[in-house]
């Protein structure tokens, strides 16, 4: 079995007929193809609030900009938690697929650290701005600001409930396939959440003007 | 502890909606009665309101739709009589507060709640049992897209009687939809109802896009997929590549109406262009989320009542997905009188061009699939006919629109509205009437009758060019669209015209529900037992009428393009197999109240923050978040059909057609 | 006997320069599509009927689904229409840009424009005057507008004359008009804006040249000036009768127009 073979799994696979050809798919298939579909609108959701941000980042109404108010150090220790998590989410991912119980809470449980230490960052530069009279009513700049981050940051927050849900559906139900499909759709979304991230970082923090 | 709700909310003052709403409330009372009376209701929770069957969900969607087409149509015919009146200082019977409500209320029914539901309904009924399968690929989330679209029509008729909706038009454009303009709970009712049901039509598009792209009958390549398939996967995908944007854009708005953020103000460097941007970044796609599957409903009635294959079926699929492609890349069109440079304006009037080319395509096909056919003049085919005739004019007055120096003197006059008119009803509901009596035998075993059914055709079409020719004439006149009065007496004979023309529809609307009377009454001698009462072509037509709830007893092995034409052909039919079969037992997806409790709470959510009740909109939030946590600790999510009842199912087909 | 047909108030019956072309490209437009769309229509009609299951003289063809010539043809003749409409379309833009200037001998008089809830508010800047729901013109002048928004967004219309264009708070657009003759023209906002949307209108009244002059003069007689305090009470939200100013605070345009009113 070549290595080509392999990875497309044409070897065992004497049916001829295309794929298209096949009859319904299997239900992890179907679970995962649609969850990607989903993943997909959330992003193009987050692409209307970039939209936004990009035609009212210079809207600031005689009110602070970007640079006078972003801690870039701040910013980069919170990215850091964020992709570190996104790494444990992977180590998580594989604990999963070994079927290993306290390997999976482990690292849920590094994941969930990570991400609540990023939205303790985040809400931490939140109070601060508002304290100094940047919150979301001072301008367009930062109305379009706080919805960016702050939608980020309700995905995470949902993220974490999900996850807590997801650990909590381990210790009662075990490693059921359903169970299984849907703690792999949470890793895919927690990934997309760094993505998303690696976008704000860079256009509203190492973009601010 | 009631937020801003108090007893002014109700319109004492108001004989109009105080009327209408005690109207509503004596027929919901009087239907629960019955129902509760009969002990109709653990039925009706069993078998529909729980129900995750594709096909029941796809019925209730249609109902769903009827029943709102009949509130949005007495918009209409407030707004055509007001307008038949109000002319030359004359102020009519509706102050422009109220008037206001109307056209406003009437564009977001018709479009949300009665082309949208419509459309997914049929999607719902048909793209299952055209793909040769038994459900869509998440039969839970289906049926809370159906109550959470159900809950946004609450929520926009709660206003008739508590409060007011939105003043602004049915896209409630900024700055006149800021809190500053329109401090009332309209707006809000506006914003709400669409968030919850937009969440809805979003999980369709997921659901409907993975179903044909992952769940077909084995042998249905992509090149042998019906064509409403096609154009129902068209629609789909631009569902999820457009609603996301409506839920931002409403959701940076209600930011500015509850939380005094700045996206849209006169205010703090807000800009109300970027709304109207956006808000057409996904209402022009919209508008083929809504055609598309029309297109594909006409493709699969014309095919069937020539005789004949769709001809150009693959040209058909390239001109879909062009079609697809183009409606992200027009949306400007709608706003050239902007102030946008020529060369931009140039461009989105090109770009607006050429989807006139993949539908021209489109137009020529059906006319080849006439010709050599043995055309059959039922009701479906007659919708379509009229459509072809009445979409070609509809098209040509949007080109010329697309042209910008036409459309700086025809822009948000008349016309427009009888433009695009011509091509939601002459398109997008002719479609959906079409469909209704074409797939009408398939969801319940007997036809509909023929005679009622062309008579509302023929009002409807008769109708339609008596109420909307005249609005081109005055467009080109000067009228511009939304006024309340006028003060051009020339105007109003065409005004009483176009009354005329609304009353035609509301019979043909009257005959609608007069067929469906009829035909119910009379069904016992219009039962369809073979199953295929229109010699049909497409896989949906091999299965009984009603199909049982599990669509196919074996899943069908499709070897073409028709597929169900082609096992005609060769002489072979699903209920020809020995009636000594081996029947396997199969698993269909479990009821589950799931969708309903959700849609419950995010009403109660909806309307507390609508009145700013935060209890309350805690209250919902908790029970929102509470029942899709507990769902997903239910296991038991499939249930049994043993051999032995599909085999007696059979076995009764096959006595009740020889 | 003249009988006074609606339309002559209407787009059909334009009274300037580009009233005038935008009338042309909508005939133009319209001819080259009817030129379709009728055959489109009685073919579709004709085959059906022809075509009737109860027709033995027609022929039948159960399988016949395609042909590769009748598809090129069926692609290229919406192709053909949109390209020679896509030159109309590109041509017309750049000619009819709202803001491009009218090639004029005579120089074009400034108008300033602003729509307030629920009436028209016009500001001339050269001669120092306003008026309110009245838009007196010369004739055969090119009349170059700034618009913008004290409220929500309009549309100024003038169907007559041609081009409609919004007006934004905070935004300033620019037209560009003639009216070729002297007359009453009726001007109108054509986006909806609120209870007082339908009121929203206002007579333009293009005059001769020398009656024009006679008009500004007698605007510097009017009682009211538009000072800020005239402005303030102006810009409450209500209908408004035709009437004028004698003299107009200093840069109050650009004061709305950048949003600070």
């Amino acid at each position: 079995m070549s290595l080509v073979d392999a990875l497309t799994e044409t070897d065992h696979d004497t049916d001829k007929t295309p794929i298209s050809e096949r009859g319904p798919a299997p239900v992890e298939i179907v679970v995962a193809f649609g969850f990607w579909l989903f993943l997909l609108s959330d992003i193009v959701m987050f692409s209307a609030l970039f939209a936004a941000y990009a035609v009212l980042s210079g809207q600031t109404a005689g009110g602070p900009a970007g640079p006078q108010l972003f801690d870039r150090m701040n910013v980069l220790i919170e990215t850091g938690c964020l992709l570190a998590s996104s790494f444990t989410c992977g180590l998580f991912t594989l604990s999963i697929e070994a079927r290993n119980k306290p390997g999976a809470y482990l690292w849920a449980a590094v994941t969930f650290a990570l991400g609540a230490a990023f939205l303790a960052f985040e809400l931490t530069e939140f109070t601060r701005m508002i304290a100094q009279g940047a919150g979301p009513t001072r301008s367009a700049f930062l109305s379009a600001f706080f919805t960016l981050v702050g939608t980020h940051g309700l995905h995470v927050t949902f993220g974490l409930g999900w996850l807590l849900t997801m650990m909590a559906q381990v210790a009662t139900l075990g490693f059921q396939p359903m169970v299984v499909r849907r703690l792999l759709c949470f890793s895919l979304f927690w990934h997309a959440l760094d993505i998303v991230w690696i976008g704000v970082f860079t256009i509203v923090y190492l973009g601010a003007h | 502890m009631l937020g801003k709700l108090t007893w002014n909310a109700i319109p004492f003052d108001q004989p109009i909606p105080l009327i209408a709403s005690a109207l509503v409330l004596v027929v919901l009372a009087g239907v629960a009665y019955i129902v509760l009376r009969r002990g109709w209701f653990p039925y009706l929770w069993r078998e529909w309101i729980t129900s995750v069957d594709h096909k029941r969900i796809g019925v209730m969607y249609v109902l769903l739709a009827l029943v709102m087409m009949v509130r949005g149509f007495i918009d209409a015919l407030m707004m055509r009589s007001q307008l038949a009146l109000a002319a030359d200082g004359a102020p009519g019977y509706l102050p422009p507060d109220h008037y206001n409500q109307i056209f406003s209320a009437h564009g977001t029914i018709m479009i949300f709640f009665v082309a949208m539901p419509f459309m997914i309904g049929l999607m719902n009924f048909a793209v299952p049992l055209q793909l040769g399968v038994r459900d869509v690929a998440f039969p839970t989330l289906n049926s809370v897209s159906l109550w959470l679209s159900a809950a946004g029509v609450l929520l926009v008729n709660v206003s008739l009687l508590v409060g007011e909706f939105a003043k602004t038009g049915w896209l409630a454009y900024p700055p006149l939809s800021e809190l500053a303009f329109s401090p009332g709970v309209g707006v809000d009712y506006y914003l709400w109802s669409l968030q919850i049901s937009g969440v809805g039509s979003l999980l369709t598009g997921i659901n409907f896009t993975t179903t044909i792209l992952k769940l077909r009958a084995p042998g249905m390549g992509y090149d042998r997929m019906p064509i409403f398939c096609w154009t129902a996967l068209a629609s789909n995908l631009l569902i999820v590549a457009a609603f996301p944007i409506l839920t931002a854009t409403y959701a940076m708005l209600l930011l500015d109406r509850y939380l005094g953020f700045h996206f849209f103000t006169n205010e703090a460097g807000g800009n109300a262009m970027m709304y109207v941007n956006l808000i057409w970044a996904w209402g022009h796609p919209e508008v083929y989320i809504l055609i598309l599957p029309a297109f594909g409903v006409f493709s699969e009635v014309i095919a069937t009542f020539s005789g004949k294959p769709l001809f150009g079926y693959r040209s058909m699929i390239v001109a879909t997905l062009a079609i697809c492609m183009l409606s992200f890349m027009v949306w400007l069109h709608h706003f050239f009188t902007m102030g946008a440079g020529a060369d931009v304006n140039a461009f989105f009037g090109i770009m607006t061009m050429i989807i006139a080319v993949p539908t021209g395509v489109k137009v020529f096909n059906w006319i080849f699939t006439l010709f050599g056919g043995r055309v059959r003049f039922t009701t479906p085919m007659l919708w379509s006919l009229g459509f072809i005739c009445t979409f070609v004019i509809g098209g040509m007055t949007g080109v010329l629109m697309a042209i910008p120096p036409a459309d700086f003197v025809l822009h948000n006059s008349l016309f427009l509205v009888a433009h695009f008119h011509n091509v939601i009803i002459g398109g997008v509901l002719f479609g959906a009437f079409a469909g209704y009596t074409y797939w009408f035998p398939k969801a319940f075993g007997f036809t509909l009758d023929e005679r009622l059914g062309k008579a509302s055709f023929w009002c409807w079409l008769v109708g339609f060019y008596l109420a909307f020719m005249p609005l081109y004439l005055l467009g080109l006149m000067g009228a511009t669209r939304r006024m309340q009065h006028y003060d051009v007496p020339g105007w109003q004979p065409l005004m009483i015209a176009a009354l005329a023309g609304a009353l035609l529809i509301a019979l043909g609307i009257f005959f609608t529900v007069l067929q469906l009377m009829v035909s119910i009454r009379t069904r016992d001698r219009r039962r369809d037992l073979t199953g295929d009462p229109w010699q049909g072509r497409t896989l949906e037509w091999s299965t009984a009428s009603p199909p049982p709830a599990w669509n196919y007893s074996v899943l069908p092995r499709v070897e073409g393009a028709d597929a169900y034409w082609g096992m005609k052909q060769a002489g072979r039919e699903s209920r020809d197999a020995p009636a000594d079969a081996e029947w396997e037992e199969i698993h269909l997806p479990r009821r589950t109240s799931v969708g309903v409790v959700l849609a419950f709470f995010a009403v109660v959510a909806g309307f507390a923050l609508i009145w700013h009740i935060w209890w309350m909109a805690i209250v919902g939030g908790i029970g929102l978040i509470g029942t899709g946590i507990a769902h997903g600790w239910r296991t038991e999510h499939e249930e049994e059909i043993d051999a032995e009842t599909i085999a007696e199912t059979e076995r009764a087909r096959r006595r009740a057609t020889t | 006997m003249q009988i006074d047909w609606p339309w002559h108030s209407g787009v059909l019956d334009p009274q300037g320069p580009i009233g005038a072309a935008e009338r042309i490209i909508l005939f133009n437009a319209t001819s080259i599509m009817l030129a379709v769309v009728v055959p489109v229509i009685v073919l579709t009609l004709g085959i059906a009927w022809w075509f009737r299951a109860g027709n033995t003289r027609a022929k039948y063809l159960p399988d016949w689904s395609y042909s590769g010539h009748i598809e090129l043809v069926v692609w290229s003749i919406p192709a053909l229409v949109v390209l020679f409409l896509s030159g109309i379309c590109w041509i017309g833009s750049h000619a009819l840009d709202p803001r491009a200037p009218i090639a004029s001998q005579v120089k074009p008089i400034e108008i300033d424009v602003v729509s307030l809830d629920w009436k028209w508010l016009f500001l001339y800047p050269a001669e120092g005057v306003a008026s309110v729901n009245r838009l007196v013109v010369p004739a055969g002048t090119p009349l170059h507008f700034r618009l913008t928004s004290a409220t929500v967004m309009n549309s100024f219309f003038v169907p007559q004359l041609g081009s409609q264009i919004y007006t934004m708070a905070g935004m300033t657009t620019q037209l560009v008009l003639q009216a070729g003759k002297p007359g009453k023209y009726p001007g109108l906002s054509a986006q909806f804006s609120g209870d007082g949307f339908s009121d929203m209108r206002f007579t333009l009244e293009a005059l001769p040249a020398d009656k024009f002059s006679a008009w500004v003069a007698e605007a510097r007689t009017a009682k009211e000036p538009l000072d800020a305090q005239g402005y303030a009470t102006l810009s409450q939200p209500g209908t408004a009768p035709p009437g004028s100013f004698k003299s107009v605070a200093p840069h109050l345009f650009e004061t709305i127009a950048a949003g600070k009113n």
